[in-house]
């Protein structure tokens, strides 16, 4: 068994409303950033796992997200990385 | 009959939910640890509301996992009586013992102000002794309490007649203003298909005596109290 970090990311899901997103989008546009579309507000999780290889702490932390990291009726994810550690 | 009022770490509603049954009803509660395996002969449980686990990762997420979920899941599927309140909705949701989950309010802020919702559904354990079409005034008091489930369900939710509750402005009338904190279809409560599941955002507990502004959550558990007897 080897470490690894696997990093995901959890974002509203798509077609919903997210009012903090929009919140942080309308204070970029005060800002000057005229060319920031939409923003959607998630959160970023580090996983840190012992897995056999790369493949395999992937499909843990797909399953994590699945059963408890995300809620499927209002949440998307994507593994953003994973890394030996 | 018996009351059985769960109490996991950042629950802050469990006192008043135990007041709403000795006080108001006159009979006996128990606090139930959330690490407990034994729900001490409770008839009725009720999910409080609070931050369980601080509200960590997803209101409701982590709690739905704590040791005395299991039994009130089976208690559930059993027929027994069980109420979600605020948090308690939550994380009645995330244990997947009601469909949907609750959002951000739209607006982004912290909502603590009485509403008026209408009773939609009298096919429950918890709403047997209102007519339809009641409007109750009861307080809120939740940052997340935005109603969401995706199209499918939503339709079912509709279908089967799911919608307990709704937000309502003082005429009666589901409109978006009173809808506020930007639920789908204005729904403040669901219930199971069973009917002895209910969750909403609204404090039946915090509205028992009208010295407190509202007496109108007593139908509530008046309900369910003829429900156990009957």
């Amino acid at each position: 068994m080897k470490s690894f970090r696997v990093s995901v990311h959890i974002v509203p899901r798509k077609g919903l409303l997210d009012p903090q997103g929009k919140a942080v989008a309308d204070a970029l546009h005060t800002l000057g950033f005229h060319a920031v579309g939409d923003v959607h507000v998630g959160r970023h999780l580090v996983i840190e796992t012992a897995a056999s290889d790369a493949a395999a702490a992937e499909g843990a932390v797909r399953e994590m997200c699945s059963r408890l990291l995300a809620n499927p009726v209002t949440e998307d994810f994507e593994i953003a990385g994973v890394a030996a550690s | 009959m018996k009351f059985g009022i769960v109490s996991f770490p950042g629950s802050n509603c469990d006192d008043d939910a135990v007041y709403a049954a000795t006080e108001t009803l006159g009979l006996p509660a128990v606090k139930l640890w959330h690490k407990s395996h034994d729900l001490e002969g409770s008839d009725v449980i009720v999910l409080p509301g609070g931050f369980a686990y601080g509200d960590y990762l997803r209101a409701g997420a982590i709690a739905r996992f704590s040791p005395i979920m299991r039994e009130v899941a089976a208690h559930a599927q059993r027929g027994g009586p069980v109420i979600g309140i605020c948090n308690g909705f939550q994380i009645a949701c995330e244990a997947g013992l009601l469909p949907g989950a609750l959002m951000r309010n739209a607006g982004l802020q912290f909502l603590s102000m009485p509403v008026t919702i209408r009773v939609e559904n009298t096919s429950t354990r918890w709403t047997a002794l209102c007519t339809e079409g009641q409007r109750l005034t009861m307080p809120i008091a939740h940052g997340e309490g935005r109603y969401t489930v995706d199209a499918t369900t939503l339709e079912r939710v509709e279908g089967e007649g799911l919608v307990v509750f709704r937000y309502v402005d003082e005429r009666g009338e589901a409109t978006a203003a009173a809808n506020v904190n930007g639920s789908l279809d204005n729904i403040a409560g669901v219930r199971n298909a069973a009917g002895n599941v209910v969750g909403l955002m609204p404090h039946p507990e915090r509205a028992l005596d009208p010295l407190l502004g509202s007496a109108d959550g007593r139908v509530l558990f008046e309900s369910v109290l003829a429900a156990v007897h009957a």
